[in-house]
């Protein structure tokens, strides 16, 4: 097993400023997600979390900085560049159009073409499959309106329009805020899960338990600043606690990398199919087959 | 090889479904009759009434004004109701695109005054051909619908404020073209035809034939294709209902329309199914078409259910604000030909009064909202009957104008408390 820290990043933010107005809300943030790991992104409220992500959406233009992916330095201008290099986020504010049913909004902005129409059809298979597979069990139909779905349901679906494309990095912002417990189990077990299948997953959550239970690194944000980024396992809940709180941990280490926290990430290789382990064994192999170039 | 481009197509968390996992909800399920009318239960239980109220609204003030006044169900007023509210119809279906945005449009009337004055002024003062004149009408419409829409769209100007400002300019634009007082008639015998002539009774059967088919094969082709995708469908019973319907609504009417309504049929015959109806009827189709199977179509009811979703699903929203608008005037333009083509002139006060508030006033009780993101073209064609028979029944009673509006306006203001209480914001 390949220690992470001696991979790169897959996705790294060097030295981002950011203000709105008069106001500057990110300082000089470094930010890294790595494949195959749940990063989390902690912070109070204001520190300029929401914010961070949106710049790597390209939703807000950073003002100085540099945006890398897969190590060469690219350009994220709007929401579409973003997408195009496999970077998905699902939002606080979940972003899906309370008038369109489920497969309208795991499709809109990408809907498949046919001939003269759009093909409705392809479109509703492809949600059943990938609904079916997040094991969503408890939408009646495909085509019900998502003003009509609950918290749980309507976070699953905004997860499952990140990973329905060949997302490499999903950034996931308070997917569990609004939910009870059984849901959030479930998601959370589905962060863990799109990690496991090679996916650098970013997690942004306000509960501790959650993020010392999913995460392998912690990125934590005071005021604007990273008042540090550390291992998971090489912290407690105590001293998470305290760098979002005062922006230091008298006890915090930034020492010598230990292995990570989670035995069974494995390192995905460049060219698996980036969400096969998702899926049941079964299944897996056979998508195999359809995901990348050969 | 499609499946090579990475971000260009979906990469299913599947291959083969796995056995053991949970069946789509309603895979391969079929909908009978009996399940179409327990969802539709549903569905207006919800605050969706869809199609319901101004059907029903319909069937009661024709029911109530047949009775009150016999001639209303005459052949001769049964044919002046499509033309009477034709225009109307028109201008609502494009302003069904601004609402479906979340905008309005409070120039549409003057803006088919506009555009029908310049058609006037090529065709009877520059002696253009009717196809220039339209084209230039037309023209003149998507021009304002675009000012309007990169106002709305690009500078940020509120709707209701830019639109109110075109409302009272383009009001005196129509005032310098025709001049005060003044009034341009029409000569032109294929501008007068579109609202003034009838089909041939075969045409009309033959046009009538040919939208059932037409119909009935979409309708066929969707169970097939769903069924092939291993998807819920209909039945074919329920789809036989729907074009039975249809045909028998549809037959009736052309039968009734090609009868001879000329009272001396020996000196001028006056039968057949108004040109204008196959015309609203295609209108009706396309614009139905992009609405729901096309990618703008789409994005229509993103940008109109929620904005920010659509900006960051990679929609450039601008874009789709500013086509809305330019369809809207467009429409409207087409509209004011139709309304100068039934008056065979165009005087200043084309496409004021109550042309405006009678075209919003169509696609609301039709359905669609006023807080965007919900509405059908359909809906225009519904509330311009509706609108039209309210116009043409009270005319018939002899009530005067100030009663009609006001009627009008109570109807208007019923259906929008249905739109507010029926949660269409909830949708
Ligand atoms: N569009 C904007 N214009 C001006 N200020 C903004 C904007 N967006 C965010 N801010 C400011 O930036 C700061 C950081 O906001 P941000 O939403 O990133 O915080 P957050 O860490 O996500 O907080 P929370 O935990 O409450 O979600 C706040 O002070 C906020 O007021
Ligand atoms: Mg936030």
């Amino acid at each position: 097993m390949t220690d992470s820290l001696d991979r790169d990043p897959i996705l790294e933010l060097r030295g981002v400023n950011k203000s709105f107005g008069a106001v500057q809300v990110l300082h000089d943030v470094h930010f890294a997600a790595y494949s195959g790991e749940v990063t989390a992104l902690v912070g109070d409220n204001g520190a300029g979390k929401s914010t961070l992500v949106k710049c790597i959406a390209g939703i807000h233009p950073i003002d100085s900085g540099t945006y890398l992916f897969n190590g060469g330095p690219v350009n994220v201008h709007s929401p579409r560049d973003a997408s195009a290099l496999g970077v998905e986020i699902v939002y606080q504010d979940l972003a899906l159009c309370n008038n369109l049913d489920i497969v309208q909004n795991l499709f809109l902005g990408r809907e498949k073409r046919g001939r003269f129409v759009l093909d409705e059809p392809g479109m509703e298979e492809l949600t059943a499959r990938t609904l079916t597979n997040l094991s969503v069990r408890t939408v009646t139909s495909f085509r019900q309106k998502v003003a009509s779905l609950s918290g749980g349901q309507r976070q699953t679906i905004a997860i499952a329009k990140a990973v329905l494309w060949n997302s490499k990095v999903v950034i996931l912002d308070e997917p569990t805020a609004a939910l009870g417990v059984a849901q959030t189990a479930q998601v959370l077990e589905l962060v863990r899960r799109l990690a496991r299948a090679g996916l650098a997953v970013v997690l942004i959550s306000h509960n501790m338990n959650d993020v010392l239970a999913v995460s392998d690194r912690v990125c934590a944000l005071y005021l604007g600043r990273v008042a540090a980024e550390v291992r998971t396992a090489e912290t407690t809940h105590s001293q998470i606690v305290e760098l979002i709180t005062t922006g230091q941990s008298g006890t915090s280490q930034k020492g010598p990398p230990l292995s990570p926290h989670h035995a069974d990430v494995a390192t995905p290789t460049a060219a698996a199919p980036v969400v096969a382990d998702i899926l049941p064994p079964a299944a897996s192999a056979a998508s195999s087959s359809n995901g990348e170039p050969g | 090889m499609k499946s090579v481009q990475l971000v260009d197509q979906p990469v299913p968390l599947n291959g083969e479904m796995p056995p053991t996992a949970a069946r789509a909800p309603a895979a391969g399920e079929r909908f009978g009759l009996g399940g179409h009318a327990r969802s539709y239960v549903v569905r207006v239980r919800g605050g969706n009434m869809g199609a319901l109220p101004a059907i029903l609204g319909l069937i009661v003030l024709c029911v109530v004004f047949a009775v009150l006044r016999p001639s209303f169900i005459s052949k001769t007023n049964f044919a002046n109701l499509f033309t009477q509210g034709a225009a109307i119809t028109i201008i609502a279906m494009g302003l069904v695109f601004v609402l479906l945005l979340g905008e309005i449009d409070l120039s549409a009337g003057f803006a088919s005054g506009v555009c029908a004055a310049v058609m006037a002024t090529l065709l009877t003062n520059n002696g253009q051909s009717w196809w220039v004149a339209m084209l230039a009408a037309l023209a003149t419409g998507a021009i304002i619908g675009l000012v309007l829409g990169f106002a709305v769209a690009r500078i940020g100007i509120p709707s209701f404020v830019i639109t109110l400002a075109a409302f009272l300019a383009l009001q005196g634009v129509v005032l310098l073209i025709i001049g005060n007082g003044g009034n341009i008639s029409i000569r032109d015998k294929t501008i007068i035809a579109i609202a003034n002539k009838n089909l041939p009774p075969a045409l009309g059967w033959a046009l009538f034939a040919i939208a059932v088919i037409g119909y009935g094969s979409v309708q066929t082709a969707r169970i097939v294709t769903r069924r092939a995708h291993g998807l819920s469908h209909t039945t074919y019973s329920v789809v036989a209902a729907r074009i039975a319907a249809l045909a028998l609504v549809g037959g009736a009417a052309v039968y009734f329309l090609n009868l001879q309504r000329s009272r001396n049929s020996a000196i001028v015959s006056l039968r057949g199914v108004p040109v204008i109806v196959p015309m609203i009827v295609a209108l009706l189709v396309f614009w139905t078409y992009v609405l729901t199977s096309t990618r703008f179509g789409r994005h229509v009811y993103a940008v109109g259910g929620n904005a920010e979703a659509a900006r960051r699903a990679g929609i450039d929203i601008i874009r789709i604000r500013v086509v809305g608008f330019v369809i809207c005037s467009t429409m409207a333009a087409m509209g004011g030909i139709v309304a100068a083509s039934r008056a065979t002139s165009v005087d200043p006060n084309a496409g004021g009064s109550n042309t405006l508030l009678y075209a919003v006033g169509a696609a609301v009780i039709g359905g669609t909202s006023l807080f965007g993101g919900k509405g059908r073209i359909l809906d225009a064609v519904l509330g311009g009957a509706v609108i039209a028979v309210i116009d043409n029944g009270m005319g018939l009673m002899g009530y005067s104008a100030g009663i009609k509006y006001v009627v009008t306006g109570s109807v208007l203001a019923l259906a929008a408390s249905v739109d507010a209480l029926s949660g269409s914001r909830r949708y």
